[in-house]
């Protein structure tokens, strides 16, 4: 058995749009999804993500590249043929039948016997919290409930790799969390590869162990959820994940690893850089909210001076926009750790911003 | 006055039924009754009806007459029976295929097929039989044409003959009733979700079992829809069967039709129209105790 559950490689996905055109919704991904991952392709909607997924479940085919499950090449093998089950962003529970007619159709078109698909039904629907629910018809169920016996009705026939079409999208934020922590819950239960497509970062952040950031049909980085946030590759991962801060400028000097950038404004800073860059070129730094402070510091080399034009108290933090000499604006966020935490500036003071060399990143892209 | 009838909702109600309330007795309880009345009735010499109460006109329909048993009515009533099942059975199986079609076209160009499935529809009905006697008659279009490929074939031909008989019947009501078989299909499968044809696929199902396991039952309420608008019309029909058969093909209509106009005999029309009546509700009643009127597949 190959290393991989699922790989993409070099796949291209092309449409004949509305006006006779070619949209290509998928370019040129390539992907490796390990055995018994929890892998997210996340990005906005548009960025092809579904499609990836849906070409891995065998509804669309590949215009160019291939697909592999556990080593075998998928080629043009129908839906119906392929060691993958799909939980359907609308669930796609058949009206027409029970609950546990709907859980046990795989098994049926498979032909394992009676008992056994009892059995493995019952089994199911309990893993699911479903138990005697069997003769309900769909539409007497809650969404989340629903949600459910989609998960139930795609496992019970153990799948090599379960695919997740923004399976949560439809419930309510309460419900929502209640699923992801299941889902996870799940997931480590049966040992199944699990490929989730989600447009909320949040979401892909709490239940993946890898994630795809998507965007335009490109797979721009694939990493752990702490990879992506600390060690965005690019502009777009560093803006859609969490939140950011932009500074553009050029490259005045550059160390080994780390470069001094010219803001407008004549000010200057150090930041890390992990794509190789030149004097002159015009670049973008990031450095997240958090990672700024006004409090004064003497371990921060880069400083910067701005004026305090909003303050947002909302607990654990303060949040304070400032607008920099230059005249690009930031927000800092400052924690409120200390036992009797005050505002650090009022609105309109002086205040200089502090951040370390490698809170500071370089994004040429 | 208005003010009295903004405050009595109850009031309200029975004014915004007097109409319905009106036409439905007018037009459908009284004579009704009329002719309930009437099939108890006799016939004096003069064809005038004499109101009685007996039962003779349908243990005459049931083959019970004075001269011994005849199964001639009985013969008629099986006729209609019959031919309305072939009719309802081989408009479904023409229109299942064409309104799959359709549902599953692009979007812009369905309206375009469903309109063409409707252009028939804005000829006169008795026109429309009409062209099948040309069609069908023994020098008709298809036996001209059939008799030009076979002398291109040089095979031997012997025109069919087709028009009039009971064949031709069924074609007519086949041509008539199909459009009314599409549209209702077009419109449960229209409403498939799409998604389950592919979850279906998802759950190892062929085109094959997801057609007999997911689309067929999910359009059972377009095929209970359109088995009533067929059925009922065909098993009732005199028109078509009286151009297209000729005076060999007699149905329970045409049986009405004649003992009214012809034999001057209404309360023999009568007590027939009543047993079609009958037959027509205890097999629809059982028809759709059976397949359900589907309400609560389409609503999931």
């Amino acid at each position: 058995m190959a290393e991989y559950a699922v790989e993409l490689r070099n796949v291209w996905k092309r449409f004949p749009g509305p006006g006779g055109e070619v949209v290509t919704a998928v370019k040129n991904v390539s992907l490796q999804i390990y055995d018994g991952e929890f892998f997210a392709l996340l990005g906005p909607s548009g960025c092809g993500k579904t499609t990836s997924l849906r070409m891995i479940a065998g509804f669309e085919l590949p215009s160019e590249g291939e697909i592999f499950i556990h080593g075998r090449p998928m080629g043009k093998t129908p839906p119906y043929q392929r060691p993958v089950n799909t939980v359907f962003q609308s669930y796609a529970l058949f009206p027409h039948m029970t609950i546990g007619e709907n859980v046990a159709f795989g098994l049926q078109m498979k032909g394992v016997d009676k008992k056994e698909i009892t059995r493995r039904v019952a089994e199911a629907l309990e893993m699911v919290r479903l138990s005697g629910y069997e003769k309900r018809k769909p539409k007497q169920l809650s969404g989340g409930q629903q949600q459910r016996v989609a998960l139930a009705r795609a496992l019970v026939n153990r799948p090599e790799v379960l695919l997740l079409d923004e399976p949560l999208g439809a419930l309510d934020l309460k419900l929502r969390k209640e699923m992801q922590l299941e889902l996870k819950r799940l997931q480590r239960e049966v040992g199944i590869t699990f490929i989730f497509v989600t447009h909320d970062q949040e979401e892909a952040l709490t239940m993946s162990d890898r994630i795809a950031v998507m965007e335009g049909g490109v797979a721009l980085q694939v990493g752990t959820a702490n990879d992506i946030y600390e060690h965005p590759n690019c502009r777009f991962v560093a803006d859609f994940i969490g939140e950011t801060n932009f500074l553009d400028g050029k490259v005045a000097e550059v160390d080994t690893d780390k470069a001094r950038i010219e803001l407008p404004g004549g000010v200057s800073l150090w930041a890390h850089t992990p794509q190789r860059v030149v004097v002159g070129q015009a670049v973008t730094v990031t450095v997240r909210p958090e990672k700024m402070h006004i409090r004064p510091n003497a371990t921060d080399i880069n400083q910067v001076t701005g004026y305090v034009t909003d303050i947002v108290y909302i607990g654990t933090d303060t949040h304070y926009g400032v607008v920099l000499i230059g005249g690009q604006t930031i927000r800092v966020r400052e924690q409120n750790y200390a036992a009797d935490s005050r505002l650090l500036a009022r609105e309109g003071e002086e205040v200089c911003v502090r951040f370390s060399i490698e809170a500071a990143r370089v994004l040429t892209e | 006055m208005i003010q009295h009838i903004r405050e009595n909702r109850r009031l309200q109600g029975f004014l915004l039924i007097l109409p319905a309330m009106f036409v439905m007795v007018m037009l459908l309880v009284i004579p009704l009754t009329l002719t309930v009345i009437t099939s108890f009735g006799q016939r004096d010499a003069d064809g005038n009806v004499i109101y009685t109460f007996t039962l003779e006109n349908y243990w005459r329909l049931m083959g019970f007459t004075e001269q011994g048993w005849d199964d001639l009515y009985l013969r008629i009533l099986l006729r209609s029976l019959w031919l309305a099942v072939q009719t309802t059975v081989i408009v479904i199986l023409m229109a299942y295929p064409l309104a799959y079609f359709i549902a599953r076209s692009p979007e812009k160009r369905r309206n375009f097929l469903l309109f063409l499935v409707l252009v028939p529809l804005w000829t006169n009905f008795v026109i429309r039989i009409y062209a099948w006697v040309m069609i069908l008659r023994s020098q008709g279009v298809l036996n001209s044409t059939l008799g030009a490929i076979a002398g291109l074939l040089n095979v031997p031909f012997q025109p069919l003959d087709l028009y009039p008989s009971q064949t031709a019947v069924l074609i007519g009501m086949v041509y008539e009733f199909l459009p009314f078989m599409i549209l209702p299909i077009y419109t449960s499968l229209e409403k498939i979700e799409p998604s389950l044809y592919e979850a279906a696929a998802d759950l190892y199902a062929n085109a094959f079992r997801t057609f007999w396991r997911v689309t067929v039952p999910l359009s059972m309420p377009g095929i209970v829809a359109g088995t009533i608008l067929t059925f009922i019309p065909v098993i009732g029909t005199f028109v078509v069967s009286d151009i297209l058969g000729g005076r060999q093909v007699i149905l329970v209509g045409n049986l009405v039709q004649r003992q009214f106009l012809d034999a001057r005999n209404p309360p023999f029309g009568a007590a027939a129209s009543i047993i079609l009546l009958v037959m027509t509700l205890v097999l629809t009643l059982y028809y759709t105790r059976r397949f359900g009127l589907g309400e609560e597949i389409a609503a999931g």
